[in-house]
C-alpha cells in the first residue's frame, strides 16, 4: 500500500483497539463474541439477582427465591420454603430493591452510552458531566420544600426538569463543530457539578433533619428502602427510555461520522439529537429520583462492552443494559453484605471502582490525542 | 441547460459573522459532468460546497436539487440523491473500515435498493482498494487511508450527485489519480460531480466545467480552456504563470514562473 506517508501511524493505534479475529466473515463483526457476551451477561444477571434476593438477615436459598418469584406470578412450583417469613421478606423488601438495582443500572448504562454517542466522546457520563447532580438538585428541592403537586411523581418530575435543563446546558456549551473535546466536557462537568452542589448545599442547609438525611443519602446513592411504589414509577420511565434508545441505536452509528456526515446520510440530526437528550434526562431522572447519585456506571459499562464487541450501537446498547444491571446488582449485593449489619452507600462503591477507571481512561485519551484537548 | 441541471445555486450569499464569504454566487451543475470549483485560499470553495450540501443556509439566494429547493427535501430522500465527501473524516469510535463503508448504504434501508447493498459496498471497496484495511478500526488509520474509507462510503451511497471537497488533499499521486478517474467515470455514467480542487492542472485535465472563485464571487465559469487563461490566473492568484504544451499530448500545462 503506497497510500500513506504518515510515519506515526502505528503509534496512533489506540491501546484498546479491537482487532478482529482473522478469518471471520466481514458482514458480522464480533458475531460469536456478541452471542457469548449476551449469554454470559444474562446468565450472570439472573444468578446475581437470585443470590442477592436470597442474601440478608434471613437467608433464602436461590431455588426458594425462584419459588416465591413464580408464586407471585401465579405459578406454584411446589418448592417448600424453609422459613415461614421468607416470602414476606423477599416480596416486601428484597424484590423491590433488587429490581430497582437492575432498572437503575440499565438506565444509567444506557444513558451513558447515549450521551457518548451524541457527544461523540467516550468520556461523557451523566455523573461526570453533572446531569446526575442536576437531577438530584431538582429532587432535593421538591423534598425540602415539601412540594407534592404531582403526588408521588413530584420528585421524579422535578428531577427530570432539572436533569433535562442540565443536559441542554452542557450540550449547548461544551460542543464546537459538532463534537466535544475532552477538556471542554470535563470542565463543563466541573462547573455544572459546582453549581448543582451549591444548590444541594442550600437545600441541605434549609431542610429539617429528616429531609437533610434524605439529601445526604442521595449524594451517596443507595438502594436502601426501595419500595414497590417506587419501582412502579421507575420501571415505566426506564422502559420508555430504553425503547426509544433501541429504535435510534442504528442511527447513532452514523453520528460517529460527525454531524455533517450523518446529515448527508439522511439523518435528521437536530431531531435525533434532541430526542436522545430528552431520553438521557428521562433515564437519569428515573435513576436519581429515588436512589440518588450513582456515578460512573454510564462510563465504565459502555466502555468495557465496546472493548469486547466493538462500537456498533445496537449490540452495544443490549450489552450495556445487561452489563449495567449486572454491575448494580453486584454492587448492591456487596453494599449489603461487605460489612455485617451495615448498608454501604452503593454510589460510594461504584465511584470507588469508577474513579480509577475514569483516571485510566483520561490518561489513555491524553496519550492518544497527544494532549488534553 | 435548465433541463439537465441536477444542482443549482441562485444568487447565493453567505455571511459568517460580519464577513461576507460568498456573494451572489450562481452555479449550475449538470448531470454527466465533472464540475470543478477552484480558487485561491479563502475564495469560498468549501463554503460554496457546504451551501450546496445544505450544511450552511445561505443568507440570500437558494440551492435546488433536481429543481426542488434544498429545504423542501426530506433528509433521507436527499441522501438518496446526493452524497458528500468532506475534508475532515474523523470517526468517534473504533468502527472498522467495513462498517464505515456500509454506513453509506443507510439511506437505502427499507427500500428496494437494499438488495444492491452488498454489490455497492463491494464496488466501493474495490474502487478505493481498501481490501487490506477492511477490518482495521478507522481511528487507527492514517489521514490518507481515512480519506479513502470516507470516499468508499460516499461511493457506496450510490447517489446521482456527488459533492467532493478536496478529495485529493491527503492522498499520494496514485490515489489522487484514482479518485479523479473515479469522479470522471461516475460523471460519464450520468452522475453530476462537483469537486473542489487546488491543483489547476488537475482541474484542467479532469473537469468538464470549471468555476473560478475569488473573494466569494464567481470570476469565470466555462470549459477549462475558457477559464484557465494565463492573464486570469495571474490576476486571481497574483502569480505569473506560463501555459506550456504537454510534450506528449499538447494539452496546455500551467507552470508558475519562477
Amino acid at each position: 500500500m503506497t497510500a500513506d506517508t504518515s510515519a506515526a501511524r502505528p503509534a496512533e493505534m489506540p491501546a484498546d483497539t479491537v482487532v478482529a479475529p482473522p478469518g471471520r466473515a466481514g458482514r458480522h463483526p464480533f458475531r460469536t463474541r456478541k452471542a457469548v457476551l449476551f449469554t454470559a451477561l444474562a446468565v450472570a444477571l439472573v444468578v446475581v439477582a437470585l443470590i442477592s434476593a436470597g442474601t440478608g438477615q434471613l437467608p433464602v436459598p436461590p431455588h426458594e427465591v425462584v419459588q416465591v418469584m413464580f408464586a407471585r406470578l401465579g405459578l406454584d412450583l411446589g418448592i417448600p420454603l424453609t422459613h415461614p417469613n421468607a416470602e414476606q421478606a423477599l416480596v416486601t423488601i428484597r424484590f423491590p430493591r433488587v429490581l430497582m438495582g437492575l432498572l437503575i443500572g440499565a438506565a444509567l448504562a444506557a444513558a451513558g452510552m447515549l450521551m457518548q454517542a451524541v457527544f461523540g466522546n467516550p468520556l461523557a457520563d451523566a455523573g461526570v458531566v453533572g446531569v446526575s447532580s442536576g437531577a438530584a438538585l431538582g429532587a432535593a428541592t421538591a423534598i425540602t420544600l415539601g412540594w407534592t403537586f404531582a403526588g408521588q411523581w413530584t420528585v421524579p418530575l422535578l428531577a427530570f426538569a432539572t436533569g433535562l435543563a442540565t443536559v441542554l446546558i452542557v450540550y449547548a456549551t461544551s460542543r464546537s463543530n459538532g463534537k466535544t473535546e475532552v477538556v471542554t466536557l470535563i470542565l463543563t462537568g466541573i462547573a455544572v457539578n459546582a453549581f448543582a452542589g451549591a444548590g444541594l448545599a442550600l437545600m441541605t442547609f434549609i431542610g429539617d433533619t429528616s429531609t437533610r438525611e434524605q439529601i445526604i443519602f442521595w449524594q451517596l446513592g443507595s438502594l436502601n428502602g426501595s419500595q414497590w411504589s417506587q419501582v412502579g414509577i421507575v420501571a415505566p420511565l426506564v422502559a420508555v427510555g430504553l425503547v426509544v434508545a433501541f429504535l435510534s441505536a442504528r442511527t447513532l452509528d452514523l453520528f460517529s461520522l460527525g454531524e455533517r456526515n450523518a446529515r448527508h446520510l439522511g439523518v435528521n440530526v437536530e431531531g435525533v439529537r434532541i430526542l436522545i437528550i430528552v431520553v438521557v434526562a428521562l433515564l437519569v431522572c428515573a435513576a436519581v429520583a429515588f436512589a440518588g447519585i450513582i456515578a460512573f456506571v454510564g462510563l465504565v459499562i459502555p466502555h468495557l462492552m465496546r472493548m469486547i464487541i466493538g462500537p456498533a450501537h445496537l449490540p452495544l446498547l443490549i450489552a450495556s443494559v445487561l452489563g449495567g444491571a449486572l454491575l448494580l446488582a453486584t454492587a448492591d449485593l456487596f453494599a449489603r453484605t461487605a460489612v455485617p449489619l451495615a448498608d454501604l452507600p452503593i454510589g460510594m462503591i461504584t465511584s470507588l471502582v469508577g474513579g480509577p477507571f475514569f483516571f485510566w481512561l483520561l490518561l489513555r485519551t491524553r496519550r492518544k490525542a497527544g494532549g488534553w484537548a | 441547460m435548465g433541463v439537465n441541471a441536477a444542482l443549482r445555486a441562485r444568487s447565493v450569499s453567505v455571511w459568517i459573522g460580519r464577513a461576507s464569504i460568498l456573494t451572489d454566487v450562481d452555479l449550475t451543475v449538470e448531470a454527466g459532468r465533472v464540475h470543478a470549483l477552484i480558487g485561491p485560499n479563502g475564495a469560498g470553495k468549501s463554503t460554496l460546497l457546504a451551501a450546496l450540501a445544505g450544511d450552511i443556509r445561505p443568507a440570500a439566494g437558494n440551492v435546488s436539487v433536481h429543481g426542488t429547493d434544498l429545504n423542501a427535501w426530506k433528509p433521507k430522500q436527499l441522501a438518496r440523491e446526493r452524497a458528500v465527501l468532506l475534508q475532515e473524516n474523523r470517526v468517534s469510535f473504533p468502527f472498522t473500515v467495513d462498517e464505515v463503508v456500509r454506513m453509506g448504504r443507510s439511506p437505502w434501508r427499507g427500500t428496494a435498493a437494499e438488495a444492491e447493498d452488498e454489490q455497492a459496498v463491494a464496488d466501493a471497496i474495490a474502487a478505493t482498494e481498501l481490501h487490506p484495511l477492511l477490518e482495521r478500526p478507522v481511528p487507527s488509520l492514517s489521514g490518507g487511508e481515512r480519506a479513502r474509507a470516507a470516499l468508499a462510503r460516499v461511493l457506496a451511497q450510490r447517489a446521482g450527485i456527488l459533492l467532493l471537497d478536496e478529495p485529493t488533499a491527503a492522498l499520494d499521486l496514485k490515489h489522487q489519480e484514482d479518485v479523479l478517474r473515479l469522479a470522471r467515470e461516475r460523471a460519464h455514467a450520468g452522475d453530476a460531480v462537483v469537486i473542489v480542487l487546488h491543483d489547476l492542472n488537475v482541474a484542467a485535465a479532469f473537469a468538464d466545467t470549471i468555476t473560478l472563485l475569488e473573494n466569494g464571487r464567481v470570476v469565470a465559469t466555462g470549459t477549462p480552456a475558457e477559464v484557465l487563461t494565463a492573464e486570469r490566473i495571474r490576476a486571481v492568484y497574483r502569480q505569473d504563470v506560463d501555459l506550456v504544451p504537454h510534450p506528449a499530448t499538447g494539452q496546455p500545462i500551467i507552470v508558475p514562473r519562477r
